[in-house]
């Protein structure tokens, strides 16, 4: 056991704080560059350790730590500390984490160039690596719920990072209050945990696990619930408001709002990775419950399924990548749910490379198009952008899962591990994602064709008053929507260069592990499984080779139905454009109900916002207007005010008005002691 | 018949004291006005060799003397130091207020000790009729006191009222006395005691003169609705007697309810229980409405000190140890507390201006930042903020009533301290947040009193951070 580690992992963490707090605090002394450069700084230093704690792990067969490094309180026999568990899922989180974050600090010098906002931006971000880092490294529940809280908060900051839009405040209020759910269910679960066990250390829960299993409460009156299935399904709460499962997903799609490099950080390394993660991390409380896996798994198959079937009719390129976000976490769910957590946390680790390769892309084109991002004014862009173009369609590769790149690894796994699983609800599970492979397929590709193929869609109207830099917003304003000053062009190094670097992990990262983190044992005890639920084991005997896995994937249907996927899409948006209104018109119904989601956001707004705003209206003005303000407090008052002008009356000056009152007094006493 | 001498030892201070009266009664006549300054000196003197006779004397298990009519014993002696503390300050803020206005006369020394002896006469009493002396000896000194400034017809009015109700009061104490002795044959607290004890039944006749007795105390204290004297002394008297009145004299009439009701009558503690509660309950009712309405502080005060006069009966009325060391720690703070609230007043009054009306309080922190946060102290003291000292009061009365089990009465008691708090914090913004008016005159008084009066108002402060020794004291005299 190496005795520095504990200031690694606290330099890994702090890093990125102290980054922020420079670049935040500071932000007005600081020139732009700088904040830049120390952001990125702190957040590779962070990179390069949680590689060197990898490594460590991997090759020098360091164990598992469990160190405590304050004690923050002490409440009667709790204990809450900040400290940290790094065994081999940690190490694999922090990684991913750190490298995309990086990926991301560096993309965004190029896509915020102009922004006013740029140093707050970069502040935001070092802050937002800090919080889920502190999440991943927790080795209690307080902390978690810490970094859980700060993620959710940062997140709020950055969606609605251009607080001057409307939308973009809604939108970040959104994703906040459907967090707010989320957690408060997560905060249960927490209190539950620490009713039970005595204690929020994972180790110490986890070790008090075993006997939480016979255990049941009463939640209603006469009725009996099993602890461990209460409290997973109370933390799988805070898990679907952070990683958007439904019917808490809704605030995911409008987390467009921010800048594209907070959609790619929100929804490839952290903040909805979190709740997958936390789930992965309760395996040992998971494991007790097949009810809550069961929950799991349907919730995921139904956030997998139906989401997806939203990203079809989308236009807005970034959009279609959040509902396709949405769908491949209820992948992770759904593996989840099938006690498979080792390949829920692969498909999150590949997701996130390939994810960030697919939005920071995607941001390429929006720059190259002026920040235009409706996909009906784009197409041909082709030979405009050759590098984005490569690694989009690496990326697109990836996450319908063909063959050989990195999400196919990880998603067969998945639908592997669905077919094998014998728990309620895993047939359900098992059509949504493998039907789930046609959708994903179908709107990866109408995207993808829709940008980069076909007839160019846009206006280019070069001319005098329009012939400067690029970087000018102010004169782009005033252009018809898809009309640009000067034809688009590949993006400058800083977008291009992450781009590539993320392309590679998504050509090759699956083919690299998927031996050592899905069969060889990797997450080791850090990932409980019990043994009657080992679906991976039984995929481990069949396993044999990521070469010949490509091979029988020839054998598979989901490979025929991600090409059918590609096809219809290739169908219906290059050789037969004019289909998909025809069709939208024919099938209105089913189409109304895709375009608005099938209604959830309309449902939300009338019944729990417009209730809840009912609620508060009727209590501000009766309850507290009239009743509290109005009797209680001015009422009361101004009676106290009454009372005393009568009663000074009765001090008269008299005399024997006085002595009448002593003598009235005497009477009522003696009256109370003859009459007792 | 054989006549044994009593033993005098025990009652030393008190035939001190009123040798020193008489003493300074002479010497004063033969003082000119350049030296009338000897008198208060002397006086002062008078007071430190009392309290350092007392503690000299002291007997902490008690001691019987005068054919047991007299006691000298630890919770007596710890009463009568306090009340030499406040006669002390009272002396001490009245004579610069006395100097300015003619009225700096041998009088008030002589009247404020003879009252003193009274006081300590009632403290050390185990008799009713040392009882009745202890109290008429008070009183009188009292009404001439009132009526010291004879010049002003508010001062007349106020004497004269006090003279009438106070001898009405002490009509009805003596009345209830009397039917007592008749019941029970007997007029020594402790044989009174036993009596009630053993008695198998008790007649109408101890009922009713349980209820004329505490009529009769509860004047003294003031109690609603036997309070009506108190605002029209408080305002018509002049602010050094105002003090003098308000302050020393609860001690003794506190003590008075523990030798009499505690000692004496505790076996028909179920009925004076329920007496109480509802004179307690009145007096913080009244003392706490009416106060809002009042423009004049001494007025303000008054109700103030029925309001705080309510808080010390719920110490009584619980009937447990714990109440009556509640009690006496409210006493004994509200005192304290009393005594600083007249001295700024004292202290910011001149010739021809009393400044007792709330309105000249307004913008005092500009004209004396200093005083404006004593006076802050004592307000937020007696509206019972932490941490000064009157929350403490308020908190250990309350804890012993919930602990006795009357959360209601504890509820009533919040809610009435909630309204007290409005006109404290009244002063409080008229002191800081509105303007002086035209033409006011920055403080001018006394090196001695402004330290003494600055001495007094931070002991609020003091004590309100570390109330464990004035609690343990309380905790060790009582113990009944």
């Amino acid at each position: 056991m190496n005795p520095a580690m504990p200031t690694i992992f606290l330099i890994i963490v702090l890093a990125p704080l102290a980054a922020a707090v420079i670049a935040g605090i500071f932000m007005r002394f600081i020139p732009r560059h700088f904040s830049h450069w120390v952001t990125i700084l702190g957040v590779a230093v962070s990179f390069v350790l949680s590689v060197y704690v990898l490594w460590q792990m991997l090759y020098n067969s360091m164990g598992n730590f469990n160190v405590t490094v304050y004690n923050w309180g002490v409440v009667g026999n709790v204990q809450f500390q900040v400290g940290f568990l790094v065994d081999r899922l940690t190490a694999l989180m922090i990684t991913v984490v750190s490298f995309v974050s990086l990926m991301v600090h560096i993309y965004t010098i190029g896509y915020m160039a102009d922004d006013p906002g740029y140093k707050r931006f970069f502040s935001y971000i070092a802050l937002f690596t800090f919080a889920m880092l502190m999440l991943v490294m927790a080795n209690n529940f307080l902390q978690l719920f810490f970094g859980w809280e700060a993620v959710g908060l940062v997140s709020y900051l950055l969606i609605g990072f251009w607080y001057t839009r409307p939308t973009a405040i809604y939108a970040g209020l959104k994703a906040f209050l459907v967090n707010r759910v989320g957690d408060f269910g997560f905060l249960l679960g927490i209190a539950l945990v620490l009713t039970y066990s005595g204690s929020v250390n994972y180790a110490a829960v986890f070790a008090y696990a075993p006997q939480l299993a016979g255990q049941h409460m009463q939640l209603f009156p006469g009725l009996a619930w099993s602890v461990p299935t209460v409290i997973c399904i109370l933390l799988f709460v805070g898990a679907m408001g952070k990683s958007a499962q439904v019917p808490l997903h809704v605030w995911l799609p409008d987390s467009m709002e921010g800048p594209t490099p907070i959609s790619a950080l929100i929804h490839a390394a952290t903040m909805v990775t979190a709740g997958i993660f936390m789930v992965a991390r309760m395996s040992p409380l998971f494991e007790l419950s097949d009810t809550a896996l069961s929950v799991v798994m349907i919730v995921g198959a139904i956030t997998a399924f139906f989401m997806g079937l939203v990203g079809i009719v989308q236009n807005d390129i970034k959009r279609v990548i959040a509902y396709s976000t949405l769908s491949q976490l209820g992948y992770m769910a759904v593996a989840l749910g099938a006690s498979a957590y080792a390949a829920g946390i692969f498909h999150l680790m590949t997701h996130a490379f390939f994810k960030a390769l697919l939005f920071l892309a995607a941001g390429s084109v929006i720059i190259a198009m002026h920040h235009e991002q409706d996909m009906r004014r784009m197409g041909g862009l082709r030979k405009y952008m050759p590098i984005t173009y490569i690694t989009f369609l690496i990326g697109s590769l990836a996450l319908i899962a063909f063959p050989g790149f990195a999400g196919f690894f990880s998603k067969d796994t998945i639908i592997a591990a669905v077919h094998d699983s014998q728990r309620a609800g895993a047939s359900f599970a098992y059509w949504c994602v493998l039907l789930g492979v046609f959708v994903t397929a179908l709107y990866t590709f109408r995207m993808f064709f829709m940008t980069f193929h076909g007839k160019e869609r846009f206006v280019v109207e070069p001319g005098g008053k329009h012939d400067h830099g690029h970087e000018d917003h102010a004169s782009e304003e005033h252009l018809a929507p898809g009309h640009l000053a000067h034809p688009p062009k590949e993006s400058p190094w800083v977008v291009t260069v992450p781009l590539i670097l993320l392309a590679i992990p998504s050509l090759f990262i699956g083919w690299l592990t998927i031996q050592p983190v899905l069969y060889g044992g990797f997450f080791g005890s850090s990932i409980y499984v019990a043994p009657n639920h080992h679906v991976m084991q039984r995929l481990t005997d069949e396993f044999h080779g990521a070469a010949n896995m490509v091979r029988e994937s020839v054998t598979s249907p989901a490979l025929y139905l991600a090409l059918a996927g590609v096809l219809v899409a290739w169908f219906f948006y290059l050789y037969a454009p004019q289909l998909p209104a025809l069709l939208a018109q024919k099938l209105n119904a089913f189409y109304q109900l895709l375009i608005h989601k099938f209604y959830f956001d309309e449902i939300y707004a009338f019944f729990i916002a417009g209730g809840t705003r009912g609620l508060g209206n009727a209590l501000w003005k009766g309850g507290d207007g009239v009743v509290i303000d109005g009797v209680l407090v001015n009422g009361s008052a101004r009676a106290v005010g009454w009372l005393s002008g009568v009663l000074r009356r009765g001090q008269s000056g008299y005399l024997y008005h006085y002595a009448f009152a002593m003598i009235v007094g005497l009477c009522l006493l003696l009256g109370w002691l003859l009459l007792r | 018949m054989t006549f044994t001498l009593p033993a005098f030892t025990p009652a030393i201070p008190e035939m001190f004291v009123l040798g020193m009266g008489c003493f300074i009664l002479l010497v004063d006549v033969f003082l000119s006005d350049r030296h009338r300054v000897v008198t208060h000196w002397l006086s002062l003197a008078t007071i430190a060799a009392t309290a350092w006779l007392t503690v000299t004397v002291a007997e902490n298990a008690g001691l019987l003397t005068f054919s047991d009519m007299f006691i000298n014993d630890s919770m007596g002696n710890v009463f009568k130091l306090f009340t030499y503390l406040t006669v002390a300050l009272t002396f001490l803020y009245a004579r610069d207020y006395f100097n300015d206005r003619n009225l700096f006369k041998g009088e008030f020394y002589v009247l404020g000790l003879f009252g003193m002896l009274g006081m300590m006469v009632m403290i050390s009493a185990h008799n009713f009729i040392t009882i009745y002396l202890g109290l008429e000896l008070l009183s009188l000194s009292l009404y001439a006191m009132v009526a010291l400034d004879r010049d002003s017809p508010a001062a007349s009015e106020a004497a004269m009222k006090y003279f009438v109700l106070g001898a009405i009061a002490s009509g009805i104490l003596l009345y209830g006395m009397s039917l007592l002795y008749g019941a029970t044959g007997t007029l020594d607290i402790t044989r009174l005691g036993v009596h009630i004890a053993e008695a198998p039944d008790i007649n109408i006749g101890v009922m009713f003169a349980l209820g004329f007795i505490i009529v009769g105390l509860c004047f003294k204290l003031g109690a609603v609705p036997f309070h009506m004297w108190l605002p029209d002394v408080y305002e018509g008297a002049n602010t050094p007697v105002t003090l003098y009145v308000g302050s020393a004299p609860k001690i003794a009439a506190f003590a008075l309810f523990m030798r009499l009701l505690v000692e004496g009558l505790g076996g028909l503690r179920a009925e004076w229980r329920t007496m109480l509660i509802v004179l307690s309950i009145l007096s913080m009712a009244i003392g706490s409405i009416v106060a809002i309405v009042q423009t004049n502080l001494k007025r303000l005060l008054a109700y103030s000190t029925i309001s705080h006069v309510g808080y010390i009966l719920m110490g009584i009325l619980v009937g447990t140890t714990a109440g009556y060391q509640a009690a006496m720690f409210y006493v004994i703070t509200y005192v304290i507390m009393a005594a600083a609230a007249f001295g700024i007043i004292i202290l910011l009054a001149r010739k021809g201006f009393e400044s007792d009306r709330l309105e000249d309080f307004k913008g005092l922190n500009d004209r004396s930042p200093w005083f404006a946060a004593m006076m802050l102290i004592v307000m937020f003291g007696m509206a019972g903020v932490p941490p000064f000292v009157g929350f403490f009061g308020k908190l250990y009365v309350l804890r012993a009533v919930i602990d006795a089990g009357m959360i209601w009465l504890a509820v009533v008691g919040v809610i009435f301290a909630i309204i007290s708090a409005f006109y404290y914090l009244k002063v409080v913004k008229l002191m800081y947040f509105d303007r002086a008016p035209e033409g006011m005159k920055p403080v001018e008084a006394s090196l001695d009193m402004r330290w003494v009066l600055s001495g007094n108002s931070l002991a609020i402060l003091l004590l309100g951070v570390l109330p464990g020794p004035l609690m343990a004291l309380c905790a060790r005299v009582i113990t009944f």
